[in-house]
């Protein structure tokens, strides 16, 4: 039977035992003299004892889930012949593997010995009274839960304060959550960059100039030689960047000043969804628009010019990227500007001071942490994005700070490196990672410092 | 609600028949002349038949006001709620400006200059006519910057001494040096409510102005507050015109040396203050000033 089954009963189990709390909280309060008697609004009895029967056993059932393969095979593994059981560690989890194959009725790679049938049989017959008992253990300790709740329930029982610290516990669980994810990802990224680090050394990766991840398939190869120089990718990466935040940053703040203080309210609730369509466009149509549009407009005003502009340029993806943030930049903007408080304006203009005035000195200053704020959220969109990039830029990993030429950024260098057919421990494989753990410890320390200067520099208001 | 009806009964329109028994439904001769001496021998500000609407005309504020408002003096706003004093006030340095909707009519004068002017900077009128608010709004700055501000915008300080110097008289007229001047680096928003709004006051006579307006200056402030506040605006009388707008007939009959009455756009009554406050010529002021409804 389905552990998804026994969920569902024991949801079942918690609104019974909702009932039974509440009913029993009314019984008990007729018994003595009316419910004002009652420590607690009823609900909350039939909330402790819905809690009571839903968490100890759902916690019994995660735990008897995540033990079962480990218990299951100790057991299977005791009791297999001599001659299995004092196999090497590696093939006796080949030999598991078949068992377990065998048990769930899935092809096995080796033909069947009657030690490995018998085996498959005692793992099945396991695995049922193994799924038995959690049943019969779950739902005991689920209507125990209930029982006991209920035979506790007095006028003097402090059920309301019980539920809430319970529920600020699980609170307290769900939030933790997001950050144990966060960890995760750390730690899986951080793992497999030692392992390209031990192949390639640090110092190579962090200063080297030349980034070419090929790897000789076979030992004649030709170009086989791979450099794992970063730095090509990162001043791509920042070149890009700083083109978007340059196109990015002053349409934005300026339309998010203009709509805030200068705008009429009607061409205010027009103009704002219109900016926010904006952030909705997906990026790889984003994409199309830089490499179909905006290249071969820059190559050929470049060309009437007389410069030299390579067809994927980052200036066509930097300026699109630009595009792409600027709603980040001005609906952020617009929004701390807008919460700046109206007497702080008045004010201002109370003393004389014009409205540019009044923005330059009193408004700009008091919002500007929210500001910088929609400028990080922009420019880590910026430094992530991959698609325009990989579309408007190119791939070819040029060192250089001339917009004009085709560059590449580290989000696209791991979508290459991931995608090709490689196997997984190849330096080039791994080192997808180390570009992902070194592109986060960048934008890390530069949320980091960004937050400490606004935190120096912010006026704060109220 | 008997008190109406009396008061309807012994107005200047004796075949009046009784309305029903709510305030808004006075009839309008009973405010066509305003009781009282609405001139000043030596006026600072004037005001001429001002009428100000909202809303594009749909709601009609002030009605017809004339008043004087007289130099070196402290002219005090009275009245119940939506009674139109604030709005007055606020035409005054035309911050209604901002109120989308807002028309005014009339005269209104500062000495010679028309208020109203279209080709009036109202930038350099609101250097002159400076304005403090109901809810002390010290700028999220340090409190020196804040008395600077003006200061700076207008070009007022040669270089820093003078800035300097300018800082410390405010700070000293507002009643507030001895208490900041040894943290005048520290933010605005961190001193206490009656220090804010002192500094607010220190603020608007940074840039020397000629009128200062205020709007309901103590309501967010504790009585020992209010008592500071109250001593300053008597001597900020010697150099400056005050109009205050309060909600504190106590504080009227303390500050002030002419009290004007308002009721529903109406200016009812004006006179000196010992006259609105012992001897009420209109019956509205009297019943207003006894407590009997506002």
């Amino acid at each position: 039977m389905q552990s998804s089954f026994l969920l569902f009963v024991i949801f079942t189990l918690m609104i019974l035992g909702y009932l039974a709390g509440r009913r029993r909280s009314l019984a008990v309060a007729r018994m003595s003299r009316g419910p004002d008697r009652l420590h607690s609004l009823p609900a909350y009895y039939g909330f402790y004892a819905a809690l009571w029967a839903g968490i100890p056993a759902l916690f019994l059932l995660a735990t008897g889930v995540f033990f079962q393969d480990w218990i299951i095979t100790k057991l299977v593994v005791a009791d297999l012949p001599e001659t299995l059981r004092t196999l090497p560690p590696e093939q006796l989890g080949l030999v598991m593997n078949d068992i377990r194959n065998m048990a769930t009725g899935n092809i096995v790679s080796t033909e069947i010995t009657p030690a490995i049938q018998l085996a498959a049989d005692h793992y099945v017959r396991l695995r049922d009274l193994y799924s038995t008992a959690t049943w019969i253990l779950v739902t005991c300790i689920s209507v125990l839960g209930i029982i006991m709740v209920r035979a506790r329930i007095s006028p003097t029982l402090r059920a309301r304060n019980r539920v809430e610290r319970i529920v600020i516990v699980i609170m307290m669980v769900f939030s933790s959550i997001a950050i144990l994810t966060t960890l995760g990802v750390i730690f899986s990224v951080l793992y497999e960059s030692l392992q390209f680090f031990r192949k390639v050394p640090v110092t190579e990766f962090i200063f080297g100039t030349e980034w070419s991840p090929q790897i000789a398939l076979r030992a004649d190869q030709v170009g086989a030689s791979g450099s794992f120089g970063s730095i090509p990718l990162f001043a791509g990466t920042l070149l890009i960047s700083v083109i978007a935040m340059l196109v990015a940053v002053p349409i934005g703040l300026m339309s998010a000043i203009y709509l805030s203080d200068y705008a009429s309210a009607r061409f205010r609730a027009l103009t704002k969804p219109l900016l926010e369509i904006l952030a909705g466009i997906p990026t790889v149509v984003y994409g199309f628009f830089a490499a179909l549009t905006m290249a071969p407009f820059i190559r050929n005003l470049g060309e009437r010019l007389g410069m030299e502009v390579a067809s994927e340029s980052a200036l066509a993806a930097g300026l699109v990227m630009g595009v792409m943030i600027i709603p980040f930049v001005s609906s952020l903007s617009d929004d701390v500007i807008n919460a700046v408080p109206q007497s702080l304006r008045d004010g201002s203009n109370a003393l004389g001071a014009t409205r540019s005035e009044t923005i330059k000195k009193v408004v700009f200053p008091a919002a500007l942490p929210g500001i910088v704020g929609g400028v990080l959220l922009a420019m880590s969109r910026a430094i992530g994005e991959t698609m325009i990039v990989v579309m408007a830029a190119g791939l070819s990993a040029n060192l250089t700070a001339n917009p004009l030429e085709s560059v590449t950024t580290v989000t696209v260098q791991i979508v290459t490196l991931l995608t090709g057919d490689q196997e997984f421990d190849s330096p080039k494989t791994l080192a997808a990672f180390a570009l992902g753990m070194a592109l986060f410890a960048v934008t890390l320390v530069m949320n980091v410092i960004a937050l400490r200067t606004v935190r120096k520099y912010r006026e704060q208001y109220d | 609600m008997n008190t109406l009806s009396e008061t309807i009964e012994t107005g200047p329109d004796a075949n009046l028949i009784v309305p029903q028994e709510n305030e808004g439904a006075f009839r309008e001769q009973q405010f066509e002349d305003t009781v009282g001496d609405v001139t000043h021998p030596n006026p600072r500000i004037s005001c001429r038949e001002v009428d100000v609407y909202y809303d594009h005309g749909a709601v009609h504020a002030i009605k017809n006001v004339t008043l004087d408002i007289g130099t070196g003096e402290v002219l005090a706003m009275i009245g119940p709620s939506g009674c139109g004093k604030s709005t007055i006030l606020r035409c005054l340095n035309r911050m209604n400006d901002s109120i989308d909707g807002c028309q005014v009519s009339g005269s209104i004068r500062l000495d010679e200059l028309d208020i109203y002017d279209k080709n009036l900077d109202v930038v350099l009128l609101r250097a002159q006519i400076g304005m403090v608010f109901q809810k002390p709004n010290p700028f999220p700055k340090s409190i020196y910057d804040n008395v600077a501000y003006g200061p700076k915008i207008h070009g007022l300080a040669k270089d820093k001494t003078d800035l300097d110097e300018i800082v410390q008289t405010s700070l000293e007229r507002a009643a507030l040096w001895e208490e900041v001047k040894d943290r005048l680096g520290q933010p605005g928003t961190g001193l206490s409510g009656g220090q804010q709004q002192r500094l607010c006051i220190a603020r608007a006579i940074a840039v020397s102005p000629e009128v200062i307006l205020m709007d309901e200056p103590c309501s967010a402030l504790d009585p020992i507050a209010t008592a500071k506040v109250e001593e300053l605006i008597d001597e900020l009388r010697q150099q400056y015109t005050i109009a205050i707008v309060t909600h504190s007939m106590q504080q009227a009959a303390r500050v002030s040396q002419r009290t004007a009455y308002f009721h529903l756009g109406h200016l009812v009554e004006v006179n000196t203050t010992d006259k609105v406050f012992t001897n009420p010529q209109h019956h509205l002021t009297e019943a207003y000033i006894t407590g009997r409804f506002g």
